[in-house]
């Protein structure tokens, strides 16, 4: 396995920055997303590391070596796209055994089937090896395109939206294997998705990308807790951050076009703020501070979504199983200071 | 508003089954979503409501009229579907008014609607936008507006957040289900995203292979599914379905578990399970408490955040994976031994065989 180090890539096509300045380094064993909308930059980060692009500037590193000019076949990654791409007249078997049979390889037969068996162990295929892969599901053949980047025991896994074409129950399912897998073999894995929470259930750390540019790089928790734009902040959490402009007013910050106020956090704090609170801190209570109208509610069942009214700003709490507030109810809530995430207003950086 | 009966409709494809026949009342005011995965009849049974498909046989009626063999136009009713389908040419208000100038009303009145419901949707500032330089969620609320203009009897809608990205599609949601408690108009919604229809249906008719699996409210979908189809579909993760065999208030489970049965549901296990006593156990992800005494074991498969909470995977062998939703901070090794108890009121049992859920008069 290996380790991974970008140092300032800026990539363009034409007139457009698909990276701008990017700078990251990824530890050996480690579970690494690139998270962002469409058009971040993370599929050209993806192919900038396996060497399919070439960067204008900057430099990639792979364990510590310069490896500019290392074509792709000899960076040693394996690839898996949201596409298939598996030879459909071949068994599922041969599939797996076509990279290691590859003249480049050479793999003496023997060792193939061994790699295939325990490649096929770990994604539960062992059962479809003879099957012909045009007779598989989706599922089924996003596990063998895994399984063949698996059998090649390649440096780095890059991996390019590989569940996005799964429907919701099997993303699920294989998402929370693929984890599993990736802990327990230890391999360096570059995952790209624009999911939120493919990103915080599989990443070690998560890079966040935006417009070309890393916006935060962090754990899941340091993502979802501390996230240093208003873009990160609204990107990460279902239902999303309520996020409100607020001046200070008598030591307090005073919600625009609503009565709520909350206690101004100690430091330096300027007069005008972004108020970003994420909707399971707000906390319905029957003593509560604030008072607003239930607007709606959304039960989901495992939780309750209760879209409060409090003036002419409508903030959002989630509360656990079936809550028993109707339309219309009068709520009472309270908001604990210390889950509040404040952002300065024009550069929405996090204070 | 109407309210809309099905009696007996069913729709074939040749030989096949679009829809098993189907009996169904969407009562005056109601939002009814129709849930189930591709090809499970959705959107077949809507279209048939709408008029777009013929049935091949059964009624239907509006308010007791029978609408079976009326022309769309006829039934005094509004599509809103996935796809936008606004003419491209015209401004957002002439999109908005076309349906009312297709009626014949009067400009001044045109006028005065097409403000109310631009007003009620926020979107009066877009009014003399073209629809391709709008947001998806934008063109979504013109064509939202355009069903609204006419003040139809009933609004029937075609996955219309499908083709929303994620961050539109969770604030359209909740836009949707607010005008319909304003406007109370008699709603049937198609969609194949559970978590859509738990927040949205004042019912859910959840559909498969055809057939109506279970018609009710959001909760007795969750909480007492009717078969294991629903009981998995529902939720995300669904429901944890272990089978194990059942004897003497103790079901057998897999990794060498004895689960026992609570003393109000063995009376039904006693009477209803197949001879070899086979059951299904369910129980939902939150319905887990995790502590050393629990009578269950397992072994950490993953653990991951989702944010506010942390999902863990256990493992009772390598074949049967439980998912427990517990505290963010709760965090297992690999492999770690992990014990848990299942809420005794939250556990339901289904039969092995007819997959169907056991009723105990207490749940």
């Amino acid at each position: 396995m290996s380790n991974i180090r970008l140092e300032n890539i800026t990539k363009t096509f034409k007139d457009t920055v698909a990276m701008s300045d990017v700078s990251f380094s990824i530890k050996d064993g480690e579970f690494f997303v690139l998270l962002g909308p469409t058009g971040a930059g993370k599929t050209t980060t993806l192919r900038v590391i396996a060497g399919l692009e070439k960067q204008n500037q900057g430099h990639v590193y792979f364990d510590g070596e310069l490896s500019d000019e290392l074509p792709p076949a000899e960076r040693d990654v394996a690839f898996v796209f949201q596409q298939y791409s598996l030879y459909p007249g071949m068994s599922v078997f041969d599939n797996l055994a076509f990279p290691l049979r590859s003249p480049l390889r050479n793999v003496p037969e023997p060792e193939i089937k061994q790699r295939i068996q325990g490649a096929a162990e770990k994604l539960r295929i062992t059962h479809l090896l003879e099957r012909k892969t045009a007779k598989l599901s989706g599922g089924e053949m996003q596990r063998v395109s895994i399984g063949r980047a698996i059998v090649r025991e390649p440096r780095v896994f890059l991996m390019d939206e590989p569940l996005s074409n799964l429907d919701a129950k099997l993303r699920e399912s294989l998402r929370v294997e693929l984890k599993h897998i990736q802990s327990t073999q230890n391999s360096t894995t570059v995952f790209v998705t624009h999911d939120q929470i493919e990103a915080l259930t599989m990443a070690d750390r998560i890079a966040v990308l935006h417009g070309g540019n890393i916006l935060q790089i962090g754990t899941p928790f340091d993502i979802y807790d501390r996230p240093a734009t208003t873009i990160v902040a609204q990107l990460v959490g279902t239902p999303k951050i309520n996020l409100f402009m607020a001046h200070r007013h008598n030591g307090s910050l005073q919600v625009v076009d609503s009565p709520l106020t909350l206690p101004t956090p100690i430091g330096d704090i300027p007069e005008a703020v972004l108020l970003g609170v994420r909707p399971e801190n707000v906390k319905i209570a029957a003593d509560g501070q604030y008072t607003g109208q239930a607007a709606l509610i959304e039960p989901l069942g495992v939780e309750t979504i209760i879209h409060i009214r409090v003036g002419d700003q409508t903030i959002v709490s989630i509360v656990p199983g079936a809550s028993p507030v109707r339309l219309g109810d009068t709520v009472r809530f309270d908001v604990p200071g210390e889950h509040l995430h404040l952002f300065e207003p024009t550069s929405k950086l996090r204070i | 508003m109407a309210t809309i009966e099905l009696k007996q409709v069913e729709k074939k494809f040749g030989e096949s089954f679009a829809v098993k026949p189907l009996d169904m009342t969407i009562n005056s005011g109601e939002f009814v979503v129709l849930l189930g995965p591709s090809g499970c009849g959705k959107t077949t049974t809507l279209r048939m409501i709408s008029g777009l498909e013929a049935v091949t046989s059964g009624n239907i009626l509006f308010d007791g009229k029978d609408v079976t063999w009326l022309h769309p136009s006829a039934r005094d009713i509004a599509f809103v579907f996935q796809f936008f389908a606004l003419y491209s040419h015209l401004s957002a208000r002439e999109n908005i008014a076309f349906p009312l100038q297709a009626q014949g009303v009067g400009r001044d009145e045109i006028k005065k609607r097409v403000m109310e419901v631009a007003q009620m949707l926020k979107i009066e500032h877009v009014l003399n936008a073209r629809p391709g330089s709008l947001s998806g969620g934008d063109q979504q609320r013109v064509a939202l507006a355009r069903a609204l203009v006419r003040r139809p009897a009933a609004f029937l809608m075609d996955e219309p957040l499908g083709a929303l990205d994620a961050e539109f599609r969770e604030s359209m949601r909740a836009e949707i289900k607010r005008l319909h408690i304003d406007q109370h108009a008699t709603s049937v919604y198609v969609t194949h995203d559970q978590v859509e229809a738990m927040a949205m249906g004042d019912r859910i008719v959840v559909m498969s292979n055809a057939e109506v699996q279970q018609a009710a409210t959001p909760m007795e979908v969750y909480h007492s599914p009717a078969n294991l189809f629903v009981a998995r579909f529902i939720g995300s993760p669904g429901m944890n379905l272990i089978e194990g065999k059942y004897a003497n208030g103790i079901v057998h489970l897999p990794g060498d578990n004895q689960y026992f049965v609570p003393e109000s549901w063995r009376n039904v296990l006693n009477s209803s399970l197949p001879g070899d006593g086979k059951v299904v156990v369910g129980f939902r992800p939150e319905a887990v408490d995790v502590h050393t005494d629990g009578q269950l074991h397992s072994t950490t498969f993953a653990n991951d955040l989702h944010g506010g909470y942390t999902m863990l995977h256990l493992q009772l062998d390598p074949d049967h994976i439980v998912h427990v939703r517990a505290g963010r901070e709760m965090r297992y090794q690999l492999n770690d031994t992990v014990h848990f108890d299942v809420k005794p009121d939250m556990v339901r049992f289904f039969h092995p065989e007819t997959e169907k859920a056991l009723q105990n008069g207490k749940v």
